[in-house]
């Protein structure tokens, strides 16, 4: 890569987000935006090598997108003749400082609730990560074609139903925080734990992007505890990537990880991110408590040397905050380390998560800690049919297998 | 400002309760109220509709509804809202008000 391939790279990682924010706030319209900052950064893959790096790539994309819209607009309303919009069109820059809040706004109108889920995913990852329609598709294995007309109706929604462009009112606020966190963390949980057997178990795009997201919302509203607890998480999380999956492509369990393979750097990212948590002296939220969880077990050089009574203390704060059974689950197998495998079975035995792969695998595990082999090897098997991820599979085929027999 | 249409939804063929109604009024009086108000009503049951086709020659009216369906449209608002997050918060107190679900839908901006 020269240096010029690689300003132009890091341009598109720092200020897409900033172009396409501008100049959805300016036109009101994210189709114009978006269409124009593609147009502005293909005009720099054009003029930077021969012209040089502008002084500041940011402000140039912006004015070059900028200058596009308007050209486009006139062109259209030469042919609409609609003087109207031409009139309210002006070069004028505007004032910084108004930047950050318009990528709030941008990722606020992309996460919005009137829009599906999987609709929020693809519109955020276009408009606030820059990834392109194929990248997307690729990502969420979906046809391209399909992928561009959920992000074309969305645009489409968007601009018809009048989803407003701006941070939500400070009585709706909380509510639309959680739902942009929701997705950012399905975005990385989609790249951290595929569950479709042809992905590959592994996808560091999606979640490098999540991070990448994460650190943004962070930075643009830094008073959130909940920003940065989801960022910590991920960190947390991301951190022990590399030893997650074995050289066969076989899921390695927390305990029989090498600890010496996890990330130190991102480990002491998220622990400075969570001590800055404790430190501020709120009630923490899902993510902050979950990405306490993840400190402690980060924080142990051996998993014997793991402060399971922390844990079990941090999931029975989260218990109250989130009763589901998916949290009592978790719970029940730190209790297992606390208070031994019998304890935690009770526990786990009356959770109606029959559906669910990580239920049977919980309860397989239980079971043979028990010696209770035969029910294990039942248990093992109903979590591999339920289990879609390759890695995963293969883990639970091979400790079903070292079980005694029958 | 933009108009939307906030449909009602139903599957019983029960009416609305006293207290529904009673609940629908305050709703309707504070969207008057508050300037939101463009119009309102209920709807005779699906039954009771005729289906007219008069795009050639002599209409032809068919007994019915368009389309059978479990849930159907009972009644309906038009108001006026700013954009979709205020359209969502006078929806989300209809539906309380009526007891029902809510389809919101904007009209076809004229600009």
């Amino acid at each position: 890569m020269t240096d010029i391939d690689e300003a132009i790279a890091r341009a598109h990682r720092e200020e897409w987000a900033r172009v396409v924010a501008t100049l959805a706030r300016r036109f009101g319209d994210l189709d114009i935006a978006e269409e124009m900052a593609a147009e502005a950064f293909a005009a720099a893959v054009e003029r930077w090598p021969a012209d040089g790096v502008p002084p500041n790539p940011g402000g140039w994309l912006t004015t070059t997108a900028h200058r596009k819209a308007i050209d486009r607009l006139r062109r259209e309303v030469r042919r609409a003749e609609k003087h109207k919009e031409a009139l309210m069109l002006s070069d004028t820059p505007e004032p910084l400082g108004a930047i950050d809040d318009d990528r709030l706004r941008l990722v606020f109108t992309c996460c919005h609730p009137a829009l599906a889920m999987e609709v929020r995913v693809a519109l955020t990852l276009r408009m606030v990560g820059g990834l392109t329609v194929p990248e997307i598709a690729r990502a969420f294995l979906v046809q391209e074609t399909a992928m561009g007309q959920r992000i074309t109706r969305a645009k489409a929604k968007i601009k018809a139903a009048r989803i407003p462009y701006r941070v939500p009112s400070r009585a709706d606020l909380p509510a639309r925080i959680t739902g942009v966190l929701a997705v950012l963390f399905l975005i990385f949980n989609e790249g951290y734990l595929a569950s479709d057997p042809d992905k590959g178990a592994v996808r560091g795009d999606l979640t490098a992007e999540a991070i990448r997201l994460a650190r943004l919302i962070c930075a643009l509203m830094p008073a959130d505890g909940e920003v940065a607890g989801l960022l910590a998480l991920m960190l947390l999380t991301e951190a022990r990537r590399a030893a997650r999956v074995s050289a066969s492509g076989e899921l390695v369990a927390l305990d029989e990880q090498d600890r010496g393979a996890w990330d130190r750097s991102r480990i002491a990212e998220g622990h400075a991110l969570v001590r800055t948590r404790l430190a501020a002296g709120q009630a923490p939220g899902r993510y902050q408590i979950l990405a306490a969880i993840n400190a402690v077990h980060t924080d142990a050089r051996d998993v014997r040397d793991t402060d399971w009574s922390q844990i079990v203390a941090l999931y029975d704060q989260l218990v109250r905050l989130d009763p589901s059974p998916i949290v009592r689950l978790n719970r029940a197998i730190a209790v297992a380390e606390l208070d031994g495998p019998e304890v935690a079975l009770a526990q786990v035995d009356g959770l109606p998560l029959a559906g669910y792969h990580a239920f049977h695998a919980t309860r397989a595990s239980l079971l043979r800690r028990l010696g209770r082999s035969k029910e294990s090897r039942a248990a093992y098997d109903r979590a591999i049919d339920l289990s879609g991820n390759t890695a995963e599979t293969a883990y639970l085929i091979r400790r079903r297998d070292q079980l005694a027999g029958p | 400002m933009v108009q939307y249409l906030m449909s009602v939804l139903t599957d019983t063929p029960d009416l609305s309760t006293p207290a529904e109604q009673a609940a629908i009024d305050v709703f309707n009086e504070q969207l008057q109220a508050d300037g939101y108000w463009v119009f309102a009503g209920g709807l005779a049951s699906p039954g009771t509709a005729t289906v007219v086709d008069g795009r050639d020659g002599e209409p032809v009216f068919t007994d019915g509804p368009y389309v059978e369906s479990k849930e159907y449209l009972i009644g309906f608002w038009i108001v006026n809202a700013p954009d979709l997050d205020a359209a969502l918060r006078l929806a989300a107190a209809g539906s309380k008000s009526c007891n029902r679900r809510v389809e919101l839908r904007p009209f076809l901006a004229n600009d």
